[in-house]
């Protein structure tokens, strides 16, 4: 069974196709980069396998679920563009608050544990909004792993990260897919994403262009599969 | 059991992001008093005349002042895509749903709680005479008024001017609720008890909130993911 598997998927935006018969398919431990122009549909795609909105054609489902179900979504992980936490609760109130929506055993103990692997235990009780950049998009990160999802979603995760928010989201990307979690990450960072990828595919105008396991060549020249398979 | 948790929790995160930031409910609260006193300056009605508005009076100053806190709902989720998380946990938009009108019904009835008593003392008004009765009037219409306005404030929360759509939807759809609000609260102050006369109106009161309840709690996961 395939961790993400979209089949046959289309997206309208009025009368554009934003997505068109897209067939995708992700297995567990699995790392997929989805690559892509601007507006060549990742960030919908993702969206929708996320379960935000909803195929007009075609069907997504994680680990064999539909994505709106509870209990798929308590094995979802997510970031997106923003960093999904609340600028007036402190990092501590904002991985516990997490914490208890996922019906996690102990929600305190789990937010301090990965405050430390962030990096953010000695701002714990500093408000959010009082945060550098680099210390929110870690915490965005930890809120990402905080329930140990076996599927992680992530739309664009190293843009404006800082070096060292890099490397945390790395390190904990590498340990995830290590323990056979399932990454689907859309990405213009190439060169970090294909480090870490296992299978690569190419949206172009909503379809799929390409998609394949990653080779030593892609990871040697992040532009190859541009190159080769990417209508101007 | 994990509904009702879920739903504290939501209730508790809003109350604890509002209480810090104070935003809507010093905006709300400055309003309804300033309103209040206003138009104790701007008219002079006798006493069967104050009587005979304070109901309407009330309930337009509540009204008003209830769409600045309700309108901060779900906009309070837009600025770091907030919503997308909420969205992405394993919560019923249901328990979403009812954590947030719950926040939202308590900051309302503070800024109603604080506004009675400025009407009373500026328009010389004994409004305590009914006060368990008047106090139930206030907790139905409120919470018609807060299911409306959180539905709304999702409804509204990905479009530019929700700040103004938020209201001018609010407003028709709570005819029937502010109607029976204003008519019992009026009564109540005049020293009528509840029942007789007016029960028709606390009936329609009670069949719109638990109307307006069952179809947000249905339609949340709709209005957000489509």
């Amino acid at each position: 069974m395939s961790a993400v598997a979209a089949e046959g998927v289309w997206k309208f935006y009025g009368d554009y196709p934003a997505l068109r018969d897209v067939a995708l398919h992700a297995d567990p431990g699995a790392c997929l980069a989805l690559i892509g122009r601007n507006g060549a549909g990742k960030t919908t795609l993702l969206r929708i396998i996320g379960g935000f909105s909803k195929a007009g054609r075609g069907q997504v489902r994680i680990l064999g679920n539909d994505p709106r179900e509870t209990a798929t979504r308590r094995r979802m992980g997510w970031i997106g563009h923003g960093i999904s936490v609340y600028d007036e609760l402190s990092a501590l109130e904002n991985l516990s608050l997490f914490g208890r929506l996922y019906n996690l055993p102990d929600p305190h103990k789990s937010a301090m544990e990965w405050l430390e692997r962030t990096g953010l235990e000695r701002v714990k009780n500093g408000l959010v909004r009082e945060f550098s950049r680099g210390m929110r998009q870690r915490l965005a990160v930890a809120r990402a792993f905080l329930h140990q999802p076996s599927v992680l979603l992530l739309d664009e995760p190293f843009t404006a990260l800082d070096d060292r928010a890099i490397a945390v989201l790395q390190r904990l990307l590498r340990e995830a897919l290590a323990e056979g979690r399932t990454v689907v990450m859309s990405t213009h960072q190439l060169r970090e994403a294909l480090e870490l990828a296992t299978h690569v595919a190419l949206l172009n105008r909503g379809k799929i262009a390409f998609s394949g396991a990653r080779t030593a060549q892609m990871a040697a020249d992040p532009g190859w599969v541009y190159a080769h398979y990417d209508e101007a | 059991m994990e509904f009702f948790r879920q739903t504290l929790v939501i209730a508790g995160k809003d109350l604890r992001a509002e209480l810090r930031t104070k935003e809507a409910i010093n905006a709300a609260l400055a309003f309804s008093i300033v309103i209040l006193v206003l138009f104790s300056f701007a008219f002079d009605p006798g006493e069967q005349e104050t009587v005979d508005m304070s109901g309407g009076l009330l309930w337009i100053v509540f009204a008003f002042a209830g769409t600045l806190v309700l309108n901060r709902s779900f906009a309070r989720e837009v600025p770091n895509d907030c919503l997308d998380a909420l969205v992405a946990a394993p919560i019923s938009g249901a328990a979403l749903f009812l954590g947030k009108a719950l926040a939202n019904f308590a900051l309302v009835m503070a800024v109603e709680l604080v506004s009675l008593p400025v009407f009373g003392i500026f328009y010389n008004v004994h409004w305590t005479a009914r006060i368990w009765s008047l106090l139930f009037v206030l907790v139905l219409g409120t919470w018609g008024l807060t299911v409306i306005g959180t539905m709304l404030s999702a409804l509204t929360v990905n479009i530019r001017l929700r700040e103004l759509m938020t209201p001018v939807l609010v407003y028709p759809l709570m005819l029937p609720a502010l109607m029976s609000a204003m008519l019992l609260t009026m009564q109540l102050i005049a020293g009528k008890p509840l029942g007789g006369e007016n029960e028709i109106w606390l009936r329609l009161l009670v069949v719109f909130d638990v109307i307006f309840t069952a179809l947000a709690l249905v339609l949340l996961e709709t209005v957000l993911v489509g």
